[in-house]
């Protein structure tokens, strides 16, 4: 399936809703007016796109439609498209260094699929034809070296582990000194869940940031914030947080699959401006794939 | 962070606006909701439940004599504080007890919600009420899940049922069951697996289970930072499979929960628990009216008094707020009153109840924990006499307190200093408060 059709069906439910809302707005006077634009923008909160983006993307709008006076359906439309992109930024991939060591650090809030994530990273990686080893260290819930361990065994991937509530920073260390003799290309490091506004755990972060810098100065360290796409606002602080405690390079987006607006990308790539990576489309191995705005966009938006 | 002062104060701006105007204006008034639109929006509270919500605020405020009185800005805060709480619901909630002496409590939700761990937790909190429950795994998905719950139950001391090879959840459920009433437990958790509701396959799945296991109390656990999809979600499920209640996960984030007024207003059931941290221990009855806080950015106020009266000595502050009331503060008071601060936990956790402040400028104001350890050690070294009567404190006598709890003489100093200047301001307190009637709150901390 072609990434935009993925997309697609992803985002299928929440296209209905918004496409609904769109056409609903155009049949009622046949084109756009300034006051229509407010519902509009109360279509793009409710997809979870947060206040801010939906108002700098409705001002822009309204000047445009202004000058240009071009008010039609599909002239709209077209505008609304070139916002939304806009607001989502460039985009970016995850790109792994070729020859020497890469080191993926997943990061997140407890519950938005660190752990899956990291196994399906490990599948791609695997496929490419890289070796890879695992580090688990979430050594603080229960049963999270054994999902990891479910995961290193489907993907024949190497897993570093200790026991149970040791501490995160030392298993890091052990994990690059393996990965190290084992001449690997990509470590990742699957860690706990920490809420962001708890000093303490964004402190064990830094200390595995430092261990990593220290051991593998010459490895290319990416740090991706796993954000569950079902969120609101709160993404946008989890990524400005996680962001300034961990140097976060990158989002993935959980979950856009099933219930999620998915709008919360377009919130949290506008007021942080940290890119939108990987998308999590579906509970199978290969339904991680690299973030597409325009794809992403386009199943949002009804057809032309 | 401060939410709610920056709310109040747009509301204080708008009704600045208004002083002198003989009547208050339709614009006014729509500038407020506008606000308070905006404020909830942001909250994650659903759009069309705001719509209705401001829509029912505005008809109170104009039905009011809100905008008569000096602080109209205060007075919409009010009403939609209390609004919130009312439509979160009006009393804490309660589970259901099966009538049959056999409980069955079904947990469900989307990925990652907490599933599991609330099993656990309300495990632990039905155990400490004198039940005898029993945690059982129907999550025959995810990798490690039934381990995850077994290791759980052995932390909070439960008994746990899982079958790690069976792939049919059903089975597990009725096994588990079976299990239960065999082990003479009175409780059963169902812990299943996360669904999306679009999945018609799982929903299915937990349809069965329901039908299998028959639950008394069927709760939906919703993670405190779902944004606008809440209520979708709720209502599916509610639909799907019905729903009792709900469980609110992860409130110790600083999502501001705004899901959790859309899913009570949109489907009605009430909100039964509130997780507020990681430990197995942390989970609470819900309380509306401090979800309507937080909703609003108030932070949590009456959490922090309920931690702080069941932390302090009643008789020791009724003794010390007598002496502070016949003027008469002593180093002796000023020790008790430490020593309840120091009881009642991390201090940094109880500054964030607070509302208004500022996460940014908190990370600069941490009270050192250290430092009031060390004022008590200081108080401690002092004999009663010179608690009683600072005035006894010489030079040397400094000297040897200093010794005596290990650290400076200036340290000393610097305590004594400090009673002083509380002193003072407990006299101005007095002076201040004398003719109201006698308002038994704590004296100011002396730090």
């Amino acid at each position: 399936m072609a990434l935009f059709d993925r997309f697609r069906k992803g985002l299928e439910k929440t296209r209905t809703s918004f496409s609904e809302g769109f056409n609903r707005l155009a049949t009622s006077l046949g084109i756009y007016d300034a006051s229509m634009l407010d519902e509009l923008e109360m279509l793009l909160v409710s997809a979870d796109t947060g206040v801010p983006a939906a108002t700098a993307a409705m001002e822009s709008l309204r000047r445009r439609m202004k000058e240009s006076g071009q008010v039609s359906r599909a002239q709209v439309l077209q505008m609304l498209r070139d916002e939304l992109l806009n607001l989502l930024g460039p985009t970016s991939r995850l790109e792994l260094a070729p020859s020497g060591l890469n080191i993926v650090l997943m990061v997140g809030v407890n519950g938005t699929g660190k752990t899956t994530t990291a196994g399906k990273l490990c599948a791609r990686f695997a496929a490419e034809g890289r070796r890879t080893v695992l580090a688990a260290a979430d050594t603080f819930r229960a049963a999270a070296i054994e999902q990891l361990e479910h995961w290193a065994k489907a993907t024949g991937t190497p897993l570093i582990h200790h026991s149970e509530g040791s501490d995160p920073a030392a298993v890091v260390f052990d994990a690059v000194q393996s990965a190290k003799a084992r001449g690997a290309g990509v470590l990742i490091v699957d860690t706990a869940g920490r809420l962001h506004n708890k000093q303490n755990l964004m402190d064990e972060l830094n200390k595995i940031r430092r261990v990593i810098a220290r051991e593998a100065p010459d490895a290319r360290c990416t740090t991706l914030l796993v954000i569950d796409a079902t969120t609101g606002q709160n993404a946008v602080v989890q990524a400005r947080l996680f962001k300034e405690a961990a140097s976060v390079d990158g989002v993935v987006l959980t979950k856009l699959d099933g219930n999620a607006k998915g709008g919360v990308a377009i919130a949290v790539a506008y007021e942080t401006r940290v890119p939108i990576l990987l998308a999590g489309l579906g509970e199978q191995v290969d339904d991680l794939v690299d973030f597409d705005a325009a794809s992403f966009v386009d199943s949002l938006l009804p057809t032309p | 962070m401060a939410f709610f002062a920056s709310l109040s104060d747009k509301l204080q701006a708008i009704s600045a606006r208004m002083k002198g105007k003989a009547r208050v204006s339709e614009v006014d008034i729509r500038d407020m909701m506008r606000e308070i639109r905006l404020a909830l929006l942001e909250a994650d509270v659903n759009f069309q439940v705001v719509k209705q919500f401001v829509d029912e605020v505005a008809l109170k405020c104009r039905g009011s004599d809100v905008l008569e009185c000096l602080t109209p800005g205060q007075q919409v805060v009010k009403i939609v504080h209390e609004e919130l709480a009312a439509m979160l619901g009006t009393t804490p909630g309660r589970l259901a007890v099966s009538p049959s002496g056999f409980t069955v409590i079904l947990l469900c939700g989307l990925n990652g919600a907490g599933k599991t761990t609330t099993a656990a937790k309300l495990g632990l909190y039905l155990k400490k009420k004198g039940k005898k429950p029993m945690l059982a795994s129907c999550d025959v998905h995810r990798p490690a899940a039934a381990k995850q719950l077994e290791v759980l139950a052995g932390q909070a001391g439960l008994t746990s049922f899982l079958m790690p090879d069976e792939k049919d959840a059903v089975v597990v459920a009725r096994k588990a069951v079976d299990r239960a009433k065999y082990l003479f437990q009175d409780t059963l958790i169902l812990d299943t697996a996360g669904r999306m509701t679009i999945d018609a396959e799982l929903m299915e799945e937990l349809r069965q289970v329901r039908k299998a296991v028959s639950p008394t109390e069927t709760l939906l656990v919703v993670d405190a930072m779902t944004g606008q999809e809440a209520v979708t979600i709720a209502s599916a499920f509610d639909k799907e499979i019905g729903v009792d209640g709900f469980v609110m996960t992860k409130l110790d984030g600083d999502a501001r929960g705004g899901a959790a007024l859309s899913i009570r207003r949109m489907t009605g059931r009430p909100i039964k628990f509130a997780c507020v941290g990681e430990k197995i221990a942390d989970i609470e009855e819900f309380y509306p009216d401090r979800m309507a806080s937080r909703i609003l950015g108030m932070g949590d106020v009456l959490g922090l008094i309920e931690r702080a009266t069941v932390a302090v000595d009643e008789k020791k502050a009724r003794d010390t707020l007598e002496n502070i009331r016949k003027n008469r503060f002593t180093l002796q008071d000023m020790l008790s009153q430490m020593e309840e601060v120091v009881k009642m936990g991390d201090m940094n956790s109880m500054l964030e109840m607070i509302p208004g402040m500022d996460k940014k400028k908190m990370a600069g104001a941490q009270v050192d924990e250290k430092q009031v350890a060390r004022t008590v050690a200081i108080l401690r070294g002092m004999t009663v006499r010179e608690r009683m009567n600072p005035d006894l404190l010489n030079a040397s006598r400094r000297k040897r307190i200093a010794a005596g709890s290990g650290v400076q003489v200036q340290d000393v100093n610097r305590v004594v200093r400090q009673f002083e200047e509380t002193e003072k301001m407990m006299k101005q307190f007095q002076s201040m408060s004398r003719g109201r009637r006698g308002r038994a709150g704590m004296p100011g901390f002396p730090f």
